[in-house]
């Protein structure tokens, strides 16, 4: 068993002058005493990994300047799944007894701490180096592949895809951490620059600088505990020319495993936390996952049934469309508001009931998947 | 392996793919061994260039000086006749489903595969 005792998250957007080490510890710092622990009962330490300052040990550089000793430690890397891969991963350890309070982090200056330039050419990377990255492919240009595909196939428009940024932007006016706090129409998004087509500046998430952090324990410490019910992953390539299917995508197979290992439904789900580099993402994800139908997802955000008062209220913080993108830490916020939600601590963006919640994280091009289940327990 | 086709990625005009002789899988990539079964037994083959539009994205929006002289550029994913899935560069008004015919072009100071649709 393992509980999600304690969340920190810093505000996305500049910080001009912090290093992705100092965005870390900011949000280890918050995690920690959200936890009611102090520095010395971490004994396991997860890190993912800076695009800013690339390290071959970032978990002992990061304890060693955050003054932990830690029994275990080393860092992760899967992408933008990265984080719930790391919470995966700490559950287990908690659970075997190998550590006692695992502390998940992921941060970086990714805005501020380089060129917009070299931050979309380090993404490329994730293609091919041969095959792919020679032909100047960027990561929104492998994500329009997957884009023109699927509306092809399921009759999905670009106004469509449009509806998954608005929303994303209407929760972030909710929250003062967001990076982005102006109100988006439909049309502001299908005017925005092309970027890689079909998706234009507004379908993609920004590049910020930002840190998130958890701690996972063995044992709950506060009143209102959250507990990691299940969870599994599924990793069917790495380039998108190797991609399967679209039927046959990795969100389908490690949402079926989580639900086994869980033993719950998707009807069971109360709150839905899922990734969501582009407006294509979100889309695919949601109709992968199950919570709407194929072709289904942009109709079921017209009829606000993922709004804070909907029926299945989804990335509240505003996801890494409007909350930002800094990496690692990026789809940690996206735990971050679910735990807060969970506990009845997320303000003005409280929704009515978040006791049984569904993560999901995908890296790469839709390459590595990690599905969730978290559920409340008094 | 035997038969070794030098390739567009090697800097000739040609687009090379593997069979396996004991399970028959194609693969575009070029490895050592067959990545359905692990079969070393692998013969190289030239495409024929041939093939059906999978995907498309115009690229607008590039990240380096060499590429930004390029932009708009089409990637597209291509289906094969010969049965493997390959990236490579095209018309900006390819559409999906569009059957297309492969000549290579310079591109960033490299050559690299650019598909036509057929007439």
């Amino acid at each position: 068993m393992s509980f999600v005792t304690g969340v920190g998250l810093t505000s996305y957007g500049k910080h001009e002058g912090s290093s992705s080490l100092d965005l870390m510890s900011k949000a280890a710092e918050l995690a920690i005493a959200d936890a009611g622990l102090k520095r010395a009962d971490i004994d396991g330490i997860l890190c993912g990994y800076s695009t800013v300052s690339p390290h071959i040990m970032l978990a002992t550089v990061f304890a060693e300047h955050f003054g932990i000793r830690p029994s275990y430690a080393h860092a992760v890397q899967v992408g933008g799944a990265t984080g719930l891969a790391m919470t995966m991963l700490a559950h287990h350890l908690v659970d075997a007894g190998v550590a006692k309070h695992v502390l998940v982090v992921g941060g970086e200056n990714r805005l501020t701490g380089q060129s917009r330039d070299a931050s979309i050419q380090a993404l490329a990377q994730v293609g091919h180096p041969d095959y792919e990255v020679t032909l100047g492919p960027t990561i929104p240009a492998y994500y329009g592949l997957v884009a023109t595909r699927y509306m092809h196939e399921y009759g999905v428009t670009q106004e469509d895809l449009a509806e998954f940024a608005v929303l994303m932007r209407k929760h972030a006016l909710t929250h003062p951490g967001a990076q982005f706090h102006d109100p988006i129409t439909v049309a502001d998004v299908m005017a925005s620059k092309p970027v890689a087509m079909p998706l234009k500046l507004l379908d993609c998430c920004p590049v910020s600088d930002g840190g998130a952090a958890f701690v996972i324990s063995h044992d709950g410490t506060g009143d209102t505990r959250v507990r990691v019910r299940g969870c599994a992953q599924a990793h069917t390539h790495q380039h998108v020319t190797a991609a399967p299917a679209l039927s046959e995508l990795g969100a389908e197979i490690s949402i079926a495993k989580a639900k086994q290992a869980s033993g719950l439904a998707i009807s069971d789900v109360r709150y839905a936390a899922v990734y969501d580099s582009f407006t294509i993402t979100l889309a695919m994800l949601l109709e992968d996952l199950g919570l709407a139908k194929r072709g289904e997802a942009a109709a079921r955000v017209r009829a606000g049934y993922f709004d804070q008062n909907g029926e299945m209220p989804l990335n509240t913080h505003g996801g890494l469309l409007s909350y930002g993108h800094c990496g690692v830490g990026g789809a940690m916020a996206h735990l971050v508001e679910t735990h807060l939600q969970m506990t009845g601590r997320a303000g003005n963006r409280q929704v009515r009931d978040a006791s049984v919640a569904l993560l999901h994280g995908d890296g790469g091009v839709l390459s590595s998947h990690v599905s969730m289940f978290l559920e409340r327990v008094r | 392996m035997s038969g070794q086709v030098v390739d567009w990625t090697k800097g000739a005009e040609a687009i090379a793919y593997q069979t396996c002789g004991a399970c028959g899988a194609r693969q575009y990539f070029r490895r050592s061994f067959c990545a359905a079964c692990g079969s070393p037994d692998l013969t190289e083959h030239r495409a024929s260039g041939a093939g059906t539009v999978y995907a498309t994205s115009l690229v607008c929006r590039a990240a380096t000086p060499e590429t930004k002289a390029h932009v708009p550029y089409n990637i597209v994913l291509v289906d094969t006749d010969e049965g493997f899935r390959m990236m490579a560069h095209g018309d900006n008004a390819l559409a999906i489903g569009d059957k297309v015919a492969a000549r290579f072009t310079q591109f960033a100071g490299r050559l690299v595969p650019y598909f036509e649709k057929v007439k």
